[in-house]
């Protein structure tokens, strides 16, 4: 690892799809760290490559993938070069994912106190008994009310909220030290969905969890995340902190995804939507993928990729906007109003310097 | 002051319940009543099984009522007894849906899905004007005459549901039924699905009842906002006021639960929830006026609680409630 505080290091990944149709470049050279404790949040639209980029991390990509380069370092092993065998232990212990739908992560036909015992039976070798009282332990945890009285339930019986809790509870069982949530409350409703929001913080806090966060929920994102990296089109485009994302965003994309939601004061008018679809990634396009929808494209965005570029220690963008030689540009109203704000907001005190008299 | 606008919708007490008499009866909708008035936006929100859909449902007469009124255009829809009357309304009203690929036929080249309309109520003079008319419809939503050979499944989610709104917007409807029609998009694409609405709604003249879960997009295209919970509506009254000053405890919870894209924000956000036990109790309630076209389903016993949060936000000076 290069940086002790990682947990993960993606460095360069790069994964295609053999398809009828040609070459689907879904994954086009994606770098990231996972810090320990943290929760990092992976914004974007559909098919910009989130599930993808989190599925290879489990070694659970579909049979048509193939990983064209780069490296998943995971306490110092990289994943990609891990046997199907190998991941098995791994996966549900060390590194867990839940999804949308907690039912193709529940067995219908299996009580669910027996489905949350299962991993601690298969890698912590615990006996059955043994398993199921600490499952009854994690149902108490996640907020089933009378736990006693479920345990002996089929997934069912519960409700798409309570669902989501069991499989909550079967990822966390094993405390793992990674947990991947891809989209884990989009189809609940909201005020479910802000339940199990703060449960995930409740038990990240007590299991000391690195959280990997998939939503294109901006909402979301904001109430959940310590860092966020904004993907487009198969890239990371804009990484930083939350409050640098929200605050401070430098990439026109981040701008359109902020922008097109309404706020607390949206009064009337019309919404800016980000006009147009993502490309297609058979064939991407060259240079900056965001150009074609972006009202801020210049010509060197159609001929050259950006490299990412340094706005704090903690914060980079993929954008020519930030070249030193590129126009000065005013960012939608909105990105402004948020940047007002990030100025005016206490930052970390610089270092303070002693001056010593000669 | 009387409302001068036209009624297009009227709902009186509707009941629509399943399995009536079984064990697994259902109160779907349970004595709701609402008005919809002509070229205005109608947002009907709450939890999933609260019964949005079960009312736009009722209101196209898929169902019989288990009781009460729905009048359209000042006819009732229980006594459209007429094949010309029927298919009358069946023109005037159609309906938007959340899954657009679920609501389209697989099989059928977009020409044909956006045509079905047309084809139904016979409103094309021969194949050209068909054609005519179906391009004219992708042009409106944002699509090209090419598009119109292609199947649904060469589209993406934004792209389908503007193919829905072509299919309902076929045969000049007065009235629309949006059902959860932004809930599968992604942020970025509601917001064009949304706009597109707007856009249609001020050239065209025409009055949606847009259901959603998501109440800071309804807040945005409404005029109006009805919250639904287990059957009943519990406040209606203007969108900015009940979205800014709500007045039943279970609206509050609703809003406080929307995510907000905002991490000061939300770093202070204060969770309200709501008891659902304190509609429980024996009390005869019914929607009462608290301020100007602003209800609560409230109890005698409430109202006077209800008034004060209402004053407190400055939303009635001395107004007298019935
Ligand atoms: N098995 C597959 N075969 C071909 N293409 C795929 C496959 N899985 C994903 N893709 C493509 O990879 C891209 C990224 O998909 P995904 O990671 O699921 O997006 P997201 O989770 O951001 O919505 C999309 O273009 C998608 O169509
Ligand atoms: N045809 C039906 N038969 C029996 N129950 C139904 C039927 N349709 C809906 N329901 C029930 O009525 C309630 C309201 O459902 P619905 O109108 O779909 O709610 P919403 O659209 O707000 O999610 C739910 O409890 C649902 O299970
Ligand atoms: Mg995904
Ligand atoms: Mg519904």
């Amino acid at each position: 690892m290069e940086n002790p505080e990682n947990v993960i290091e993606v460095r360069n990944l790069q994964i295609d799809f053999h398809t009828y149709a040609g070459e689907v470049k879904a994954i086009r050279d994606v770098s990231f760290d996972l810090r320990k404790g943290e929760t990092l949040a992976i914004v974007g639209e559909s098919g910009s490559g989130k599930s993808v980029t989190t599925r290879s991390l489990m070694g659970l990509l579909a049979p048509n993938a193939v990983i064209k380069g780069g490296s998943i370092m995971f306490h110092d092993e990289d994943i990609i070069k891990k046997s199907e065998k190998d991941m098995q232990h791994i996966r549900g212990k060390d590194i867990a994912m839940i999804f949308q739908d907690p039912m193709t992560s529940l067995d219908p036909t299996m009580r669910i106190g027996l489905q949350i015992a299962e991993p601690l039976m298969k890698h912590k070798g615990l006996k059955k008994k043994e398993a199921v009282a600490q499952a009854l332990e994690m149902l108490k945890l996640v907020g089933i009310t009378n736990p006693e009285g479920r345990i002996n339930d089929y997934p069912y019986q519960f409700s798409g909220g309570m669902r989501q809790r069991i499989v909550i509870a079967i990822a966390l069982v094993c405390y793992p030290e990674v947990l991947i949530a891809d989209e884990p409350t989009t189809a609940l409703d909201v005020t479910i969905q802000a339940q199990i929001l703060d449960l995930m913080k409740d038990l990240q806090n007590r299991i000391d969890t690195s959280i990997i966060f998939i939503t294109h929920d901006l909402g979301v994102v904001a109430g959940m995340a310590d860092r966020v990296a904004v993907m487009y089109a198969g890239k990371i485009v804009e990484y930083g902190t939350v409050d640098e994302i929200f605050f401070n965003p430098q990439h026109p994309y981040t701008w359109g995804l902020l922008n097109s939601m309404p706020t607390l004061d949206t009064e009337g008018g019309s919404l800016s939507a980000i006009p147009g679809t993502p490309p297609d990634l058979l064939d991407p396009p060259v240079g900056d993928a965001f150009a074609a929808r972006s009202d801020y494209a210049m010509k060197i965005d159609t001929e050259q990729e950006p490299p990412f570029f340094k706005v704090s220690d903690t914060h980079y963008a993929a954008t020519w906007l930030l070249h030193p030689d590129a126009p000065k540009v005013t960012p939608p109203a909105e990105i402004v109003r948020r940047q007002k704000k990030f100025a005016a907001m206490e930052k970390p005190e610089p270092p303070i310097k002693h001056v010593t008299k000669e | 002051m009387p409302d001068e606008r036209k009624k297009i919708l009227e709902v009186h007490h509707l009941k629509q319940y399943f399995n009536v008499g079984k064990k697994d009866e259902v109160r779907a909708v349970d004595d709701v009543s609402f008005d919809i008035y002509e070229g205005e936006t109608f947002g009907l929100v709450g939890e999933s099984g609260s019964g949005k859909t079960t009312a736009g449902r009722s209101i196209i007469h898929l169902y019989e009522p288990t009781d009460g009124q729905i009048i359209f255009n000042g006819k009732d829809v229980s006594k459209l007894h007429t094949k010309a009357e029927m298919h009358e309304f069946r023109r005037e009203i159609q309906m938007i849906f959340q899954d657009p690929y679920a609501s389209l036929n697989p099989r059928m080249k977009v020409k044909d899905i956006v045509a079905e309309g047309i084809d139904i109520h016979g409103l094309a003079k021969d194949d050209a004007d068909r054609t005519k008319q179906v391009e004219d419809l992708l042009e409106t939503v944002g699509l090209n005459k090419d598009h119109s050979s292609r199947y649904p499944h060469e589209f993406s989610g934004g792209q389908r549901q503007r193919i829905g709104i072509a299919r309902a917007l076929a045969v000049e409807p007065k009235f629309i039924i949006a059902d959860e029609p932004i809930s599968a998009l992604d942020v970025s694409i509601q917001a064009q699905v949304v706009n597109l609405m707007k856009e249609l709604q001020e050239k065209q003249g025409l009055t949606y009842l847009f259901i959603a879960h998501d109440l800071s997009m309804v807040k945005y295209i409404s005029d109006r906002i009805g919250v639904m919970h287990y059957g009943k509506i519990l406040e209606i009254g203007p969108a900015d006021e009940v979205y800014t000053h709500p007045l039943h405890a279970y609206t509050k919870s609703l809003i406080s639960a929307v995510p907000v894209p905002d991490p000061e924000f939300e770093r202070n956000r204060k969770q309200v929830t709501y008891d659902a036990s304190r509609e429980h109790d024996d009390k005869q309630r019914r929607m009462v006026e608290i301020a100007p076209g602003h209800f609560v389903r409230a109890s005698e016993d409430e109202v006077e609680m209800y008034t004060k949060r209402a004053q407190e936000a400055g939303l009635v000076t001395d107004f007298p409630h019935s």
